[in-house]
């Protein structure tokens, strides 16, 4: 259940945005989910309710979600992959490790093409708010 | 937008006092210095916790002794362990001890995910062990935690004491809190506390080279009773009196 968590830090961030932005009531928020952070959409949505109902600016907003799909570099030889070609090689507990931080994937996987650990994150990573909409 | 920095404030909002432990420099003793101080806190009846942002090198778990299967609990975040009667925060929870090439942005991703998800609910101090240096993570938490204050760790050495300078440098030049310099290891009389003090900043004391304290890693109770353990011990009120001004001053 950390992505109650996220869930905080999604309407914080969008509380402050609609401030700033002069919105009194805000009716939609779209969050980009990164697939490698593997939220459970579900759980996410369910605190985003239960977190919005108590607040009255987001008393009747609507949350859409998109699934961004994840992408790695090597720094080495430039090779890019994905996280279905990841996920076959990690067991449940570095899955996990991942879910809650996802960079703890540097621990655990190396670039399937030269073997290198020293990649990154181009895409897919995490949770983003890409849109606050309100009046 | 990345929203977790949104709510690094609140999650923050119940600690009363934060202690950035910190050098210039690493092979100082600040993880000893840092797990000694929250054992110490714990002891004298606070709540305490202890947050490893060593990414690269975490070893206060070592220095704690604790069992390899501990992990935080989830409940809408996630709840640091009790580890000897303080909360435990560390990324060898997730990277399980594995080494882990972080570049920058994954350092600071890393940081304000911990910082982000993190329960630590309501605590007397938060001591943070970090990394050496004025890269990446002194910089996050200067940035995302502006009333935490830095304890920093020199010893005698010329060498250390041109790294600490550094770090004193920048966090003067930001204004930032600094609760004081702490003379690590030391083994003949330095010059350090009249170079501190020429900064106008405190020399809160020293803590002598104690060859005891190796064959004390992993045995909390037992690095409380050796010579370096007694001599912070003696310096707690001191560190105590100045970290409280540093909190009146939020």
């Amino acid at each position: 259940m950390h992505e109650w968590a996220l869930a905080e830090s999604i309407l914080a961030a969008a509380e402050t945005t609609a401030t700033h932005e002069h919105l009194k009531t805000v009716t939609e928020l779209s969050i980009n989910l990164g697939e490698l952070q593997q939220i459970d959409r579900s759980i996410l949505r369910f605190a985003l309710k239960a977190l919005a109902s108590e607040l009255p600016c987001f008393k009747n907003v609507k949350f859409i979600f998109k699934t961004e799909k994840s992408h790695f570099t090597c720094n080495v030889c430039a090779h890019t992959w994905n996280y279905t070609d990841l996920k076959k090689k990690l067991g449940a507990d570095e899955a996990e490790a991942i879910h809650f931080i996802p960079e703890a994937m540097l621990a655990y996987a190396r670039c399937t093409k030269c073997g290198s650990p020293d990649f990154h994150i181009t895409k897919g990573r995490g949770v983003t708010l890409t849109t606050v909409k309100g009046t | 937008m990345d929203p977790r920095p949104a709510i690094i404030t609140t999650r923050f909002q119940h600690i009363k006092t934060v202690i950035a432990v910190a050098s210039g420099k690493g092979g100082v003793g600040k993880s000893m210095i840092a797990t000694t101080l929250a054992l110490t806190l714990t002891k004298q009846g606070h709540q305490v916790g202890l947050f490893d942002l060593d990414v690269y090198g975490p070893s206060t778990h070592l220095i704690l002794g604790t069992p390899p299967t501990l992990q935080p609990t989830e409940d809408k975040g996630i709840i640091p362990p009790q580890v000897h009667g303080l909360s435990f925060m560390s990324p060898v929870f997730f990277t399980h001890g594995k080494p882990t090439p972080l570049r920058g942005p994954d350092i600071t991703n890393m940081i304000l995910e911990l910082l982000a998800i993190t329960q630590w609910g309501p605590l007397d101090y938060l001591i943070l062990d970090m990394p050496p240096g004025i890269g990446d993570e002194t910089l996050d938490v200067i940035h995302y935690l502006p009333h935490c204050t830095f304890l920093v760790v020199t010893t005698p050495s010329k060498v250390v004491q041109g790294a600490v300078d550094k770090l004193l440098d920048i966090l003067q030049e930001l204004h930032h809190p600094i609760l004081g310099v702490l003379e690590n290891m030391t083994i003949y009389n330095s010059r350090t506390k009249d170079t501190i003090t020429k900064r106008n900043l405190r020399y809160l004391g020293s803590l002598p080279y104690d060859p005891s304290l190796e064959t004390a890693v992993g045995k909390p109770d037992q690095i409380l009773t050796t010579p370096f353990g007694q001599a912070l011990k003696k310096l707690l009120p001191t560190i105590e009196r100045y970290a409280a001004s540093a909190s009146s001053n939020r």
